[in-house]
């Protein structure tokens, strides 16, 4: 007799797939939230850095940017940005914006105070220090 | 139509049509201003462009979904919607949402934007295609509950078939998926790790089971083949769609500042992710060869038929093209994923959606099929727009193969700024087809003005004649 492969079999295969798979993400999730302060050096989040993450939240700069290579590919990568420049052309550039060259993609001016990027350029250096397993290949992001 | 409460359905598809229009408008612009950095600068900064266009393509694709289920699930569960009117409310209320949202953005600096509404409160912005203000995000939440409270209870009282409830438990699981939008944690890694359970989840999980759930039920009413083995399909290709899926997420771990051994789970089990889609090929043609009967809606056949194959070049290829550690190395955050998004949201969601469209307005309308004029323009606008998104996807993918060679590779790597310079010839081919993109849609949408109805006897006169 042929053995008949039936739509609840099917059904089962999915429902079983899913929960197994599932469970093992979860599985990984908590070993991954182990180690990711450890590979971020969570431990170096000061104030500043979170202030900075904050204002680069809102003003949306992965609508242009790259962060680790997430975001928009309109604008230079900023995860290794501190490693490329350093914090005082950062604070220059960012103040000096909009560059208004005719026709060159533009950055707007965002009337940061002094404090407010000096927390930016915290956040931006404690990215640079991310183990994110080499990425990007080289300083040009 | 079998239930008059599947009416509802018809101002979810109208409105889901001018938000895509809205979308390529934006894109259009977007792409412009790649070429012409001062183009609408500063009154409409690159990023505002950008998440209009994301944020209309996510809005226009949830208002089809919604709009299908409302058609789809009284028809399976043969009774009318629990409530017509919930629905209708909820239709207005997530419509005016969305464009108040847009204005918010279009009119209100984004910091500002997110000052006045609550961000510090609970942070949520920034994010892509999670842009939006918390209010905006409360109001989604709210319009999910209302639609599947509204589909739960016709599926309760009504007959319980396998694809009403796929279609059911993955609208379930589109609105719980979205949660984590309201968790964005000060650690930037755990956020982008946290992030790809919405944008992961959704489009390489819980969407590809709308997906299948909307094309089976399309080819069961277009072919008349038994629901027996259609619902076996849907079922293997789910259950390949979560079991490579869901670890398969992993291809976006490789260099966030997850473990390294993302590395290998990710590239093994997302290598897999094509073959859901290959499947959803091999069950259209399949049911197409079986077919009973010879549906009048030949546009809608050439949608339903052409969504897998497509989805399957933009998922399945492009997507593999970029998922293997050692090539996403050199193509991580690159117009090549620019390049397998487009073509991917495009065959896959964007045409479905057009699909259930295609299909079940022309019976919104009281006709079983539009005139075979009208379906021409269709059938020609269908052409123009796929023609053109795959020579989109073309151009992306050369700009970024360039950006992979000349920035991310060799021993004197140029600059960001300096490699777009070399690119423009790309972003020009890109915005030419995005204009042909944009004439295609407007021969699509010009179809839904040619009246008509498909008339058996004089075409069966000049099938006959012929
Ligand atoms: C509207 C788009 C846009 C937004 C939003 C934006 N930027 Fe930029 N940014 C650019 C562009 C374009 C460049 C490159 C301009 C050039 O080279 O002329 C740039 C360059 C930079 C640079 C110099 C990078 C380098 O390698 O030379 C830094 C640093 C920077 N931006 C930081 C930020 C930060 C921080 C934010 C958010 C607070 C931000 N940007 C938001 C468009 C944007
Ligand atoms: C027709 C002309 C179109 C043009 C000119 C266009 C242009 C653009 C541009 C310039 C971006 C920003 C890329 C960046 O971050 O640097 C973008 C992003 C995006 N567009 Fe389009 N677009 C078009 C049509 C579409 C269509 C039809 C879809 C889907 C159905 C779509 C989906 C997307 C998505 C998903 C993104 C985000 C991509 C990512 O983050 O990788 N676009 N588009
Ligand atoms: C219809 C289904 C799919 C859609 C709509 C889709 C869409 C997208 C989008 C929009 C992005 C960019 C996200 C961002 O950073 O903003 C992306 C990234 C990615 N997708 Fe898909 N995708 C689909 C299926 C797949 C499949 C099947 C694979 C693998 C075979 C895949 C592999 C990838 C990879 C590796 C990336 C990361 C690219 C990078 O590192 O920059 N995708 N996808
Ligand atoms: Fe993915």
């Amino acid at each position: 007799m042929q053995q008949v492969f039936t739509k609840s079999m099917a059904r089962n295969i999915f429902l079983g797939g899913a929960a197994f798979f599932l469970i093992i993400y979860l599985v990984l999730t908590y070993d991954s939230w182990q180690q990711i302060p450890k590979r971020d050096h969570a431990d170096q989040m000061t104030p500043a850095v979170i202030a900075g993450k904050y204002l680069v939240d809102t003003h949306d700069c992965i609508g242009c940017h790259t962060i680790n290579g997430e975001g928009s590919y309109y604008a230079p990568e900023l995860g290794n940005v501190y490693k490329r420049r350093g914090g005082a052309f950062i604070e220059a550039w960012i103040r000096a914006q909009p560059t208004g060259v005719a026709g060159r993609r533009q950055m707007p001016q965002f009337n940061f105070t002094q404090s407010q990027l000096d927390d930016i350029v915290a956040y931006l250096k404690w990215l640079s220090n991310i183990d994110t397993n080499n990425w990007p290949p080289n300083i040009q992001g | 139509m079998k239930y008059s409460s599947q009416k509802v359905a018809m101002p979810y598809f109208i409105a889901a049509l001018a938000l895509f229009f809205g979308q390529i408008v934006f894109g259009l612009i977007a792409g412009l201003q790649y070429l012409d950095g001062t183009f609408l600068f500063p009154d409409l900064p690159f990023n505002v462009t950008r998440m209009s266009h994301t944020n209309l393509l996510i809005v226009w694709l949830l208002m089809a979904f919604m709009g299908a289920a409302y058609y789809i699930v009284p028809e399976e569960a043969q009774t009318e919607l629990y409530s017509p009117k919930l629905a209708l409310v909820t239709f207005w209320v997530f419509l005016a949402a969305a464009a108040l949202t847009l204005a918010g953005y279009l009119f209100v600096p984004y910091s500002q934007l997110a000052a006045m509404t609550g961000d510090a409160i609970l942070p949520t912005m920034g994010r892509g295609y999670l842009e939006q203000p918390l209010p905006t995000k409360i109001g989604i939440v709210l319009v999910a509950l209302s639609l599947l409270f509204n589909v739960t209870m016709t599926l309760i009282k009504g007959r319980k078939t396998s694809l009403n409830l796929i279609l059911i438990g993955s609208l379930w699981g589109l609105a719980l998926l979205f949660l984590p939008a309201f968790y964005f944690p000060d650690d930037t890694v755990k956020a982008s790790y946290g992030w790809w359970w919405i944008v992961h989840g959704w489009v390489e999980g819980d969407w590809e089971l709308i997906l299948g759930a909307l094309l089976g039920f399309i080819l069961i009413k277009m072919t008349g083949v038994d629901r027996e083995i259609v619902e076996k399909w849907l079922y293997i290709i789910i259950a390949m769609t979560l079991m490579t899926g869901i670890i398969g997420i992993g291809h976006h771990y490789y260099y966030i500042g997850a473990p390294a051994y993302w590395i290998w789970l990710g590239s093994i089990f997302s290598a897999l992710e094509p073959i859901p889609f290959l499947l959803l090929v091999a069950f259209a043609f399949k049911m197409l060869l079986q077919r009973r009967r010879e549906h009048p809606n030949k546009a809608a056949m050439l949608w339903a038929l052409a969504t897998p194959i497509v989805a399957f070049l933009g998922a399945g290829l492009w997507g593999f093209m970029i998922t293997l550690a050692p090539v996403q190395y050199y193509t991580h955050g690159t117009n090549f994923t620019a390049a397998h998004g487009h073509l991917a949201f495009f065959g896959a969601y964007a045409m479905v959606s057009l699909s259930i469209i295609s299909y079940a307005m022309p019976l919104l309308r009281g006709r079983e099929a539009n005139s075979p004029s009208a379906q021409r323009w269709e059938m020609t606008g269908f052409w123009i727009m796929v023609f053109s998104m795959i020579v989109i996807t073309l151009a992306l993918t050369g700009a970024g193969i360039v950006t992979a060679f000349l920035q991310r590779s060799g021993d004197n790597p140029l600059g960001f700024m300096q490699v777009q310079d070399k690119e423009r010839v790309f972003f020009w081919i890109r915005e030419f087809a995005g204009l042909g993109f944009f004439s295609g849609l407007l021969v699509y949408l010009g179809s839904f003005f040619i009246s008509g109805e498909y008339d058996y006897a004089s075409e069966a006169k000049q099938a006959l004649s012929a």
